[in-house]
């Protein structure tokens, strides 16, 4: 008998099916993956498995836990299984932690409410919970709250919280997905050093990270079960054309071919730049350049102050230090000092589409804006066809210009996101994490339209990312910034086939490769990014750094030519 | 965008009130000052035209009520639009421009709101003669408070919004900024403050009348109505049932003209 059973799941709110007939099953001991794109489902099902769907859901078909029909099962029921069997690992550990509890309380709360411990050993339990969770210290971090933790530590006490009362099986719903990528990597390790023989069912859109954790997987389209299987002949021979979508969809950090490096005159240089907010320094002597229709990605972790280097290019926030060159002209000052000859040229698309579209203008109104602003000449009529072309360029037709954004999809908002920043012809576009918020096919349907347009206008592209996969497949340059530094500055090539600095190499190494066959490496790299208030001494880097020598921790690198790969370690030789 | 059914309405029911307390005094055989001492207490009849009854002075209730609605509707919208107005522009400018600025206009703010408002209130009754605008005033000068500190916060997280810095970044003008992007993003949450406010001012000013401060007799108001008509409420109910059934009536229209306000302005509500 399976541990956990679903037959024919339905989940319906009116007349909207959002999960239609699913199967599938869960084995004491086994980890299976649920993948699928966002609205696919896959937590609504796990919500359906707990039994904390809304009121307004209807339900039907079974959902057997241990023999035991779950489905229309009493609250006390639920609650018992919930407390003593299952284990839930949330997306946002902030949401799920009570943010008034120390984490200690939290779970002393959870041993106690079910009888779990007796009082005098729950504080004992409590911080062997979190040692083995990986919190450094635990016997002082019980007392912390959570917002006095990291990101990656309130996930490991997410863990703990979900693990304590040892249940037979862990859903963990996209427990990666809000942190850094070598952050993901020590998580992902951790819940499969530490499950034993807990079940897991571990759900997410990332076909990487399925593939090098889980034995089963099952993937899910707009809710339905359209694939299933063990994990290596799933994606050896997909049986489902939507499995094989999402895999060709998925970009790889370790192979791929490198776009053609570009020859042409820099276009817009970046000298000495520096950023500081108040105490806090968020980019310190970053030069780099870009050439006419050349795409240069930055990338790095939060807190690298990848954003915060191109708003400052920009004219978004202050420049503490340092100039922009662009075209000959030196670009100083906030935006609003800059001419508008200036801002017309170097253009800004954001990550998050529904922040970034006013939600009260319409489609028409959003894309046309520019136009007001930097061709006052230019009439009704011809403005209304300007704004309909470039609506085409990016694979809109006319009926979206009376639409608002709410009435959009993720994608066809980002499109006209990118419409906008297109209709004056610039010359230099700036991504900010353009495709993070989107799904797989649509990601690389907006990437493929920014190749076309850069192969047709010959723009150039500063490719913000924190996905080395994605930047492997579009850039032709990458700069590696690590705590506001830049760490390595080389083409695609030779960054993504012999990367230099150790803190690169980790990077690449901790991306999951969506291929069964390339085993998972282990977490690369211990701790998280450090202070930005008090950054370490020497190299930022040496505290997590697996080769730091003596040197490292008090003689900062400096950036030194190796083939033309430029990089900042003193252990990089030749 | 078609007008949803709350608000048509409660327009249509305002407006029907509006009117009848506009025209009703002149189609009334009576005024409403003039007493009749045969006709104290009196129900209401179609006989002589005492359609609401007579208060216990003899005078006729229906014109009075009319009066009263008069009075009711006018202080609450002028109060509400002079809270409106000095609220939104003041929470508007404090929040985009920030800063010191910003920090200046609060703090004074909050001063404002340290003073205790009745005291404020008699201190102005006795300072100046007793007038209709001087409760205009008094009611307007408590209630933009809050509005400035609610657009002031809703401004301040819109200006960080991204598209207010795509705007800014293409070149559109400061002036533009607020009125086509941060002002629509604002009225959904304005509409529903002012038909809170206008509520409220009804009932500050009928307290007002109870204290003797508000509207003088002659005149009158629901408020003012509703408080007499308490004191007749065992022998002569529809003294207390008739302005209190209209008063309910107004804030009821006013709170479904805001619901339906707030969607009709917010585009994802609209369809």
């Amino acid at each position: 008998m399976s541990l956990l059973a679903v037959r024919g799941l339905t989940i319906r709110y009116g007349d909207n099916t959002v999960v239609d007939g699913a199967n599938l099953s869960v084995e004491r001991g086994e980890s299976v993956g649920l993948v699928g794109e966002s609205g696919s489902g896959k937590s609504q099902s796990a919500l359906a498995i707990l039994g904390l769907l809304p009121q307004q859901a209807s339900v039907s078909g079974s959902i057997e836990f241990d023999g035991q029909q779950m489905l229309g099962a009493d609250e006390d029921t639920l609650n018992s299984l919930r407390a003593h069997r299952i284990g839930i690992v949330f997306q946002d550990p902030m949401l799920a932690l009570n943010p008034y509890l120390r984490v200690g309380a939290q779970l002393r709360h959870i041993l106690l409410s079910h009888g779990l411990a007796e009082k005098a050993e729950a504080d004992a339990r409590v911080i062997e919970m979190l040692a083995k969770v990986g919190l450094p210290d635990p016997e002082r971090q019980v007392r912390s709250y959570p917002y006095q933790l990291s990101g990656g530590m309130r996930q490991r006490v997410m863990i703990a919280s979900a693990l304590i009362a040892e249940p037979d099986l862990l859903i963990a719903d996209e427990p990666t997905t809000a942190l850094d990528v070598t952050v993901q990597a020590q998580i992902l390790e951790l819940l499969e050093e530490i499950r034993d023989d807990t079940a897991l069912l571990l759900i997410t859109h990332d076909l990487g990270i399925v593939a090098g954790r889980c034995e089963h997987t099952i993937v899910l389209e707009q809710g339905r079960v359209v694939d299933a299987g063990p994990t290596t002949s799933l994606f050896a021979s997909p049986g489902h054309d939507h499995t094989r979508a999402l895999l060709a969809a998925a970009p790889r950090v370790d192979r791929g071919a490198a776009p053609q490096p570009v020859s042409a005159s820099t276009l817009l240089s970046v000298g000495n730049a520096a950023v500081s907010y108040r105490d806090v320094t968020a980019v310190s002597d970053v030069s780099f350049a870009v050439k006419q229709g050349e795409t240069v990605a930055v990338v790095g972790e939060s807190g690298s102050g990848k954003s915060s280097l191109v708003r400052a290019m920009l004219g978004l926030v202050p420049m503490t230090a340092g100039r922009v060159v662009y075209a000959g002209e030196t670009l100083e000052g906030p935006v609003e000092d800059r001419a508008l000859s200036q801002r017309r040229d170097l253009q800004l698309v954001f990550q998050d589409p529904a922040s970034a579209l006013n939600p009260q203008m319409r489609v028409q109104a959003i894309v046309e804006e520019p136009l007001r602003v930097h061709e006052r000449g230019v009439g009704g009529a011809d403005r209304l066809s300007r704004v309909v072309a470039v609506l085409e360029k990016v694979g809109l037709d006319e009926r979206y210009l009376r639409r608002f954004p709410h009435e959009l999809s993720g994608g066809q908002a980002q499109r006209v996101a990118i419409a906008r920043a297109l209709i004056l012809n610039p010359k230099v576009l700036v991504c900010d994490e353009a495709v993070a918020a989107l799904d797989g096919s649509v990601r690389e349907q907006v990437l493929d339209l920014l190749r076309d347009v850069q192969k047709e206008t010959g723009l150039s592209i500063i490719f913000i990312s924190h996905d080395l996969a994605v930047v492997r497949s579009i850039s032709h340059r990458v700069l590696v910034m690590y705590m506001g530094r830049l760490v390595e500055l080389a083409d695609n090539a030779s960054l993504f086939g012999s990367p230099k600095h150790p803190y690169t190499r980790a990077l690449l190494d901790s991306v999951p490769v969506p291929d069964p066959v390339v085993a998972p490496k282990r977490a690369p790299l211990r701790g998280e990014v450090g202070s930005l208030v008090n950054p370490p001494p020497g190299c930022v880097f040496h505290p997590r750094c697996p080769i730091a020598a003596a040197i490292c921790s008090n003689q900062a690198p400096t950036l030194v030519d190796h083939a033309g790969t430029r990089v900042a370690c003193h252990l990089v030789k030749g | 965008m078609s007008m949803n059914r709350s608000i048509k309405v409660s327009v249509t029911l305002l407006m029907a009130v509006a009117m009848l307390a506009a025209a009703g005094p002149w189609l009334s055989p009576h005024d409403y000052i003039t007493t009749n001492f045969d006709r104290l207490l009196a129900s209401p009849s179609l006989f002589d035209m005492h359609l609401f009854g007579t208060d216990d002075l003899g005078r006729d209730l229906f014109v009075r009520t009319m009066l009263g609605v008069r009075v009711t509707l006018v202080v609450a919208i002028v109060a509400s639009l002079v809270s409106l107005i000095i609220g939104v522009a003041y929470g508007a400018i404090a929040g985009f421009v920030g800063g010191r600025v910003d920090a200046a206009m609060m703090r004074f703010v909050d001063t404002l709101y340290a003073l205790p408002f009745i005291f404020f209130v008699i201190l102005l009754m006795v300072a100046f003669e007793r007038n209709f605008f001087l409760i205009f005033v008094a009611i307007g000068a408590i209630n933009w408070l809050d509005m400035a500190r609610i657009v002031r916060g809703q401004t301040l997280s819109l200006r960080e919004r991204e598209f207010v810095e795509a705007a800014r970044l293409t070149g559109v003008s400061t002036l533009r900024i607020i009125f086509r992007h941060i002002a629509p993003n604002l009225i959904g949450i304005v509409v529903v403050y002012v038909t809170l406010t206008i509520p409220q001012a009804i009932l500050v000013e009928s307290f007002l009348s109870f204290l003797g401060l508000g509207v003088q007799e002659p005149q009158t108001s629901l408020g003012a109505l509703v408080n007499v008509g308490v004191t007749q409420m065992e022998g002569a109910p529809w003294i207390l049932l008739i302005p209190a059934a209209l008063l309910a009536l107004i804030l009821l229209c006013f709170n479904f003209l805001g619901d339906g306000l707030r969607d009709h302005f917010d585009a994802r509500h609209a369809e």
